[in-house]
């Protein structure tokens, strides 16, 4: 993994020097709000509904356990004992004091982390696959490139003030998970005759204008690659809309533009700021590889396992859900789900990151991801070691077997901390959870993928949830819309609107009948929701939905 | 003609903790609502909300938040100061602990 340099050390420690001096100035009312603020939000400092909220970068979601037991420590030290983990693979806290935040930066320090363009119109953590470097698909690890751009965004004197945020996304795998369709760059790392190279994706995102991106270059060769996104972010940094925030990212730039031009204007650029790189870039990638080289992977029995799988239905169904392919013989990656029926989604306690900090430490070549489904995954397992570690996650309400399923809901914080927000979105997640375990369900539906924003910024990625649901004001009164269909994967689609919202008590028994409804049409176990509707379309769904809601209104 | 004026209360966050604060009658800040001073004639409001804006080395982002008569002071019109009355729904923090720590 990738250690600070002295140079980045510098960086950082003095940025937090510069920025308690600016937290103090405030509290003695030196500096006023507004000129505090822009400061304060370049060290992802936000002030939310019930307190100030950091947010802390963990860079393409890779974290070892001395970091985790750092985030656990300044949960317990300076928050309520607990962390929300996001989408963008970040970590917030949502009730820090403003006099602990330099505290609380400093002890990050400790193990080289910072909470630096985690917001702001900056390029933003760069994000990618959570399983990289160990998942039997990948064509290459995305996280080596993934570190370049960290480095060469990170106070890049150009790309401070573009005209809104910018983020980026890498994956090494062709079945994306890194949502990299809804970025304003999104990389594919691909193998063309033996060679390695790069599809970019461009004008991807969410929120009020969601968009699926567009390619703009279909195979650029490696050494090409940073130039070119500088190239990018560099056109975009000219011609896009200062004049009108809902208009400023680069999707609607590539909108507005056509991708024809832009991907002229960025020849041309490239062509210009290529001969400045001049294979430093190179040099530094070929350096960072040497961080990210694989462990030593171990070589052993995995009867244990299949031990435990043949006697213990507990495990194994929890093995069935939350183990995928490794590349190495004898190992496994393991999803621990955040999503506890009943509990908050990407919340993780201060025990809970101690106990993942130690069993990476013991049984996983020291090593965390952090996943964008707010989940976290110890990436390399050998499987004589998973019931050991399966046995510990479970004594800590870590062990529940629901990744991908219905339970594995994505929600962001909603009207409960957001100060954005148009409603809640947390107890929403909550109730669907409780309701199919409830049912018992939810291993018989299979494959789903609920998400759940509180605005239409769409942090908790809606559009793209199989059932999103985007919680919505109503002359006062919270309620709820739902798309169906969309696909955040290699083939990314947005969701379809099914029609009007449901009230807060509305939307778990509505979210049932769309249940129903594929249970009752699919073709057999093996066809997905997403499959299904792909199939048969909104209308069965829509009939569901409402007709039922139809005859209970006559019935009144 | 012109919209009645509904009662309301002067709301903040309060600089170092960031919680959500009231204005009281006798221009200090409360993080009890039913403490909060209820605003019914706008002449008066504007010119609170101005003095209560100036205390920049207290509190940030201060505005006038709709109330309805309750059994127990005012009430939030809005879910959102309902929440910020209280506290978020998944975890017994902020105010409603407050409160049940107090009581
Ligand atoms: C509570 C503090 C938060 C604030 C103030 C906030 C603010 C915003 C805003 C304003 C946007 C729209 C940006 C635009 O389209 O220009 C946005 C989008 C987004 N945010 Fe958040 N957000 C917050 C929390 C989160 C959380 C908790 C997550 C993950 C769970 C998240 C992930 C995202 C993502 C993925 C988008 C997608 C839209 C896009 O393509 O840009 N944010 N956020
Ligand atoms: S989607 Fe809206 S409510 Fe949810 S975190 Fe983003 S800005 Fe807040």
């Amino acid at each position: 993994m990738y250690t600070y340099s002295e140079f980045d050390s510098a960086f950082v420690a003095a940025r937090n020097s510069q920025f308690r001096a600016q937290v103090e100035r405030r509290i003695d009312g030196s500096l006023t709000e507004d000129e505090f603020k822009p400061l304060r939000l370049m060290n992802g400092l936000y002030l939310q509904l019930h307190a100030y909220m950091l947010r802390v970068a963990i860079p393409y979601g890779t974290l070892n356990s001395r970091q985790m037991r750092k985030l656990a420590d300044i949960a317990e030290r300076w928050d309520k004992g607990y962390g929300h983990f996001t989408t963008r693979q970040n970590i917030q806290y949502n009730w820090p004091n403003l006099a602990d935040v330099p505290d609380m930066l400093d002890a990050l320090a400790e193990v080289q982390m910072h909470a630096i363009q985690t917001s702001g119109n900056t390029i933003r953590n760069v994000t990618a696959d959570h399983f990289a470097g160990a998942a039997a698909d990948e064509v290459a690890d995305p996280r080596p490139v993934a570190e370049l751009i960290r480095q060469w965004s990170t106070d890049h004197p150009e790309f401070q003030f573009l005209p809104r945020k910018f983020k980026v996304g890498v994956t090494g795998s062709p079945n994306d998970r890194a949502v990299t369709a809804a970025h304003d760059i999104g990389l594919r790392i691909i193998e063309r005759d033996g060679e390695i190279g790069y599809q970019v994706i461009v004008g991807g995102g969410l929120g009020r204008t969601p968009m699926i991106g567009k390619v703009l270059a279909d195979f650029l060769p490696e050494s090409d690659l940073l130039p070119y996104i500088e190239a990018v972010v560099s056109v975009w940094n000219l011609l896009g809309r200062r004049d009108n925030k809902f208009k400023s990212r680069i999707k609607i730039t590539v909108h507005e533009h056509g991708i024809e031009n832009i991907r002229a204007r960025v020849a041309e650029r490239f062509a210009i700021i290529k001969p400045s790189f001049a294979g430093i870039d190179q040099e530094m990638l070929a350096a960072i590889r040497a961080d990210f080289a694989p462990p030593a992977f171990l070589t052993a029995s995995d009867e244990p396992y299949n031990h435990a799988r043949q006697h213990d239905p507990i495990f194994r169904s929890w093995a069935d859900t939350n183990l995928s392919e490794h590349r190495a013989p004898g190992y496994a990656v393991v999803s621990i789900s955040l999503k506890a029926h009943g509990k908050t989604p990407g919340d993780a306690s201060a025990r809970q990151m101690r106990l993942m900090a130690a069993l990476a430490e013991r049984y996983g070549h020291d090593e965390l991801r952090i996943s964008h489904e707010q989940n976290v995954i110890l990436p390399h397992v050998h499987k004589s070691h998973i019931p050991s570690v399966f046995a510990a996650l479970r004594a800590e309400g870590l062990g529940t077997a629901n990744i991908g399923l219905i339970s594995d809901i994505i929600a962001c914080p909603g009207m409960d901390y957001c100060a954005l927000a148009t409603a809640r979105s947390i107890p929403i997640a909550q109730e669907i959870a409780t309701r199919f375990d409830e049912l018992k369900l939810e291993h018989e539906i299979g494959e789903m993928k609920i998400k759940i924003s509180g605005c239409i910024n769409a942090c908790g990625h809606h559009h793209v949830g199989h059932i999103g649901i985007l919680g919505l004001d109503r002359a006062g009164v919270e309620s709820y819309q739902i798309t169906l269909g969309g696909d955040h994967r290699a083939d990314a689609r947005l969701g379809d609107r099914t029609g009007p919202g449901f009230s807060a008590d509305d939307i778990v028994p509505a979210i049932e009948r769309i249940v129903y409804a594929y249970l009752d049409l699919r073709t057999g176990p093996e066809e997905t929701f997403l499959a299904a509707y792909q199939r048969v379309g909104l209308a069965p769904f829509k009939a569901a939905l409402y007709q039922t809601e139809a005859q209970a209104y006559a019935a009144e | 003609m012109p919209r009645e004026f509904t009662p309301k209360v002067i709301t903040a966050n309060a600089l170092v903790q960031g919680d959500v604060v009231y204005f009281t009658a006798q221009d200090t800040w409360t993080r009890d609502l039913r403490h909060a001073d209820v605003l019914t004639d706008e002449a008066d409001a504007d010119l609170r909300l101005l003095s209560a804006q100036a205390r920049t080395g207290e509190v940030v982002g201060v505005y006038l938040a709709d109330m309805k008569p309750g059994t127990d002071g005012p009430e939030p019109v809005h879910f959102r100061e309902e929440f910020r009355r209280t506290g978020p729904s998944n975890h017994f923090h902020g105010k409603q602990a407050d409160i049940a720590s107090r009581t």
